[in-house]
């Protein structure tokens, strides 16, 4: 029989924590700005077919990134829960939170027990309805849960996004004002020109399903109308 | 409670995800059981088509044996974006069926970013409506209506079903329920192609009140308590209610004319 290394669990958190978060700076980032009507979210993707924003359930949407098959995996994992829970109990009984909670769980799990952790971060928003307050919850490759307001970054370059959004934020901007600072954001990041968008509105006044992809002509208009 | 990551295939499918986590409705009917049960039945539903889409309108009563166990029951929904579903029959299992077919069409578009054609949708409820097989020999039957915009053929089509799952699709009407035969020997005769949405509405309804005029279980529009049939519409634009007022004004014009 033989005796197997010794690796002190530090070193082994550590090592996986690396490894993940080299995959997930691979991959290009996401953003999610609340504007006066709704949450925006919007992605460089040169793709037109493959998306890393998604519907949830009513007023939930869902972004991520990283490994592809493998936030595609949580994508349908969370639909299939909100369906669930919908199902059994009411639709009301869908929260962002709830949702946000397990997904945080699972990725915990998967961390902790596997040998390879997903090299993945996942973003759960919200739109609040009569009032109540939108929700940006981010979720890490460890499972680490973060409750956010007003905007929420993931990917490679989250945080020179979060600050590059951080300076033009405004709390009543129109979505074509949000548009414009996300685009701004994004260059001002990745210091060059972005291949394409990918974005999508959770926006009350679509119906009970809130969540409306944008498309291609939208987002230009948007971005030549402040020039 | 921990995420679903694995789910019984096909992945996409709503229902296979209940039955493999043991929470799809199931009928255990004991053995020798006897047909004793009655619970509250949906009237009359019908559909018809007109030109850019099709038209879905039901009564609101549901009638347990010969008493009125519901005024404003709800018997037509709508089923996603683009078709709406009616229903007849024992009125709890056929909501629960619509209710479970709602999500499964929702659940699908989600998970594959793509909805369900047209037929694809009125197949699989073909499949719901033969699943309550079990339940057919205890009396208690569940008969739908089908109807919805097909965004390939860029026209409105309608199905009906029998109460073994057989799926018929109808070319310019149908109905189903106790006040099915009168309806649709109105609707046989006042029945145009092309019809404009407003005379289709005006058909839909004119049937409905000659189905409730002598069919007693059907419950035809009670202007006295201001109780109005429920209409849907699909075209290309989706499913939507039919505004009360239109309801009310084409309703009021049908009782007219039995008067």
């Amino acid at each position: 029989m033989s005796i197997p290394f010794y690796v002190a669990p530090e070193q082994l958190v550590r090592d996986k924590a690396e490894f993940a978060r080299k995959g997930i700076a691979r991959g290009r980032s996401i953003l999610a700005i609340e504007y006066d009507r709704g949450v925006l979210l919007i992605a460089e993707n040169p793709s037109s077919a493959l998306h890393k924003i998604s519907e949830m359930y009513d007023r939930i949407a869902f972004a991520g990134v990283g490994k592809y098959n493998e936030f595609e995996t949580l994508r349908k994992a969370g639909i299939r829960q909100a369906d669930l829970m919908g199902y059994l109990y009411s639709r009301s009984d869908v929260t962002a939170q709830g949702i946000a909670t397990a997904f945080s769980q699972t990725l915990g799990s998967i961390f902790s027990h596997e040998m390879k952790p997903y090299e993945v971060e996942v973003l759960i928003c919200e739109v609040g309805a009569d009032g109540e307050p939108n929700r940006l919850f981010k979720v890490s490759y460890d499972g680490t849960l973060f409750d956010e307001r007003r905007f929420c970054a993931i990917g490679g370059k989250a945080e020179a996004l979060a600050d590059a959004v951080r300076e033009g934020f405004r709390d009543d901007m129109d979505l074509p004002a949000a548009i414009r600072l996300a685009v701004q954001a994004f260059r001002a990041a990745e210091e060059r020109e972005p291949e394409g968008w990918e974005a999508a509105v959770l926006d009350l006044s679509n119906g009970r399903r809130a969540f409306r992809r944008l498309g291609e002509s939208e987002i230009t208009a948007a971005i030549e109308g402040g020039d | 409670m921990p995420l679903p990551l694995d789910a019984p295939l096909p992945g996409s499918s709503f229902t296979e995800l209940l039955t493999g986590l043991g929470q799809a409705p199931t009928w255990d009917v004991p053995p020798g059981a006897e047909r004793m049960l009655q619970a509250p039945e949906g009237t009359t539903v019908l559909a018809l088509r007109y030109a850019g889409g099709v038209v879905m309108a039901g009564d609101r009563q549901a009638t347990e044996g010969t008493t009125v166990a519901h005024r404003r029951i709800q018997k037509v929904f709508p089923a996603d974006r683009y078709s709406a579903v009616a229903i007849a029959g024992t009125a709890g299992l056929a909501i629960e069926m619509v209710r479970l077919f709602q999500v499964e069409l929702e659940h699908y578009e989600k998970i594959e970013g793509i909805r369900l054609s047209l037929e694809g949708k009125a197949n699989f409820l073909a499949r719901l409506v033969r699943g309550q097989l079990p339940m057919v020999f205890q009396g208690l039957i569940v008969v739908p209506l089908f109807a919805g915009y097909d965004e390939h053929e860029e026209r409105g089509r309608l199905y009906t079903f029998d109460i073994v799952g057989g799926r018929y699709e109808e070319r310019d009407y149908g109905s189903t329920g106790s006040g099915s035969r009168l309806a649709k020997s109105y609707l046989r005769t006042a029945f145009r192609p092309d019809l404009d949405p407003s005379a289709a509405l005006r058909v839909a309804l004119g049937a409905l009140v000659a189905a409730a005029d002598e069919d007693v279980a059907t419950g035809g529009p009670d202007l006295r308590r201001g109780i109005l049939p429920s209409v849907y519409a699909v075209d290309a634009d989706g499913v939507r209610e039919v505004p009360e007022d239109l309801v009310r004004e084409a309703a009021e014009a049908a009782l007219e004319e039995v008067r």
